[in-house]
This record gives structure tokens, sequence and C-alpha cells, in this order.
């Protein structure tokens, strides 16, 4: 995980012994998307938008807003992640290896355009977050 | 994601509450009616949203006479702060059932 003063990005990545197009497949066909991430109206269309859908808790509808931001067959695909007023990008990127593809999936937490999703907002969270650890900060 | 994170996002989601609590947090402890009179919104309306940070413990009151003050509880951030730890663990978990559907698919 990498952390900076502007924006927070949380980075995983993983080698996995399958090919390329068999994890392409499981990242963008609906229902496998569904099987081991939530239920979605995914559609590989870059400008296409979708939600996820998880069990609603207490406080949480469940819905992950998202559009479909860049898809380049096999080895890239990014989509918006947007809930709770707060606005995220995930993005996968596959590389293959010798024994199989590596996975790395990058979700940034804020990104740096300010308060994109909140109509008539003067600030983002982005702003809100580094005040408020200053904040924070000044009090220990 | 923990419902107490939850309560933390949903109080400052919406950007008014947001610069409220920011206001707080930054310049302590004001009235009513010196946050009413840089919100921009009614006192009703300033009233509701000082609620709503109650109830996330952002904020908390106090009485004197007839105004009531309010200052900001910065120690309620901190699930918030905790975001990336949340969707860390959420994202491993994926990682995991990612996994084992890539294995299933080979049947």
């Amino acid at each position: 995980m990498t952390t900076t003063a502007t924006s927070r990005t949380l980075v995983i990545e993983r080698e996995m012994p399958h090919p390329q197009e068999k994890i392409w497949r499981a990242l963008t066909e609906g229902k496998l998307i569904e099987e081991w991430l939530m239920k979605n109206d995914f559609q590989p269309v870059v400008g296409h938008r979708f939600s996820f859908r998880a069990t609603p808790v207490p406080n949480w509808n469940g819905v992950i807003e998202s559009e479909v931001l860049v898809v380049e067959p096999k080895s890239r695909l990014s989509y918006g992640w947007g809930t709770l007023g707060l606005e995220s990008v995930v993005t996968w990127t596959l590389t293959p290896t010798e024994g199989g593809t590596h996975v790395r999936m990058e979700h940034s937490g804020f990104p740096s355009e300010e308060g994109a999703n909140y109509k008539g907002a003067k600030y983002g969270w982005q702003k809100f977050i580094s005040n408020m650890e200053r904040v924070a900060g000044g009090l220990e | 994601m923990q419902a107490v994170a939850n309560n933390v996002f949903r109080a400052l989601a919406d950007p008014t509450r947001r610069a409220i609590f920011e206001r707080l947090a930054r310049d302590g402890e004001q009235t009513v009616h010196a946050l009413t009179d840089h919100s921009g919104v009614s006192q009703p309306a300033v009233s509701k949203h000082l609620t709503v940070l109650k109830r996330a413990k952002l904020v908390r009151h106090r009485r004197e006479g007839r105004e009531t003050h309010y200052r900001a509880q910065p120690d309620a951030l901190a699930p918030m702060v905790d975001w990336l730890q949340h969707y860390g663990a959420f994202w491993h978990d994926r990682f995991d059932r990612l996994e084992n559907l890539l294995e299933r698919m080979d049947k």
C-alpha cells in the first residue's frame, strides 16, 4: 500500500497460474464477475455506466456506482468505484509471465479532480482528508 | 466496510455537512448561529446537519443559556482514515475468490 499527502492508492499484485485470456474473461464477463466480486451489469465498453450491488447493510445501500474508463483487451481494465459520496478508480493490469499471468489491481482512493462527483461542492474529499490530517496531527 | 466507517462516510458525504465539520475542526467550538452565518443555508438546515454529525459522533454539543455550542470530535474520523485498510482486506478476499473461480473455470 502506498500513501502520499495528496492521493492514496491501494495496490495488490499476484501471480496466477492461468492464461491471460482466461483471467480477462473473469474480469469482464458479468456472470463471472458476480462469482468473485459482486452482482453487476458490467459491459466491457468504455463509457458504459453500471453498478456493483452488494448486500445492503445499515447505513449503506450496497450500491457501487461505476463507469468503464479503460478497456484494452486482455491487458488493461479500469472502472470508477463510487459509493457513499466517495469517488475512486479501480484499474486492472494483466501481464503474461512464464507460468501464467501477473495480475495487478490498483484502487486509487482519492482522485485529483476535486469534487468531480459533488455537484456544487467547493472541494472534494482529497482536500478534506488532508485538512483533517492536519487537524488530527495538531492534536497529538 | 465496517458500519462505523459507513456512518462517518455517510455523515460527511454531504458537502455542506463536511464544510460545517471542517469549520468546527479548524476554528474550534461555535454556536449554531455562528455556523449558520457562514454556511449559506438556514438555521434549521444547519441544525439538521449537526444532528447527523452528532449521530456519527463527529461533533459534541453543550448548552449555555439559549445558545447551543458545537465542537468537532476529530477522533471520530479514525475509521475513515482506515478506509484503505478496509479495502485492503476486501480486495485480498476478492483476489482469493477470483483464484477459486479461475480454478473452477478449468473444469
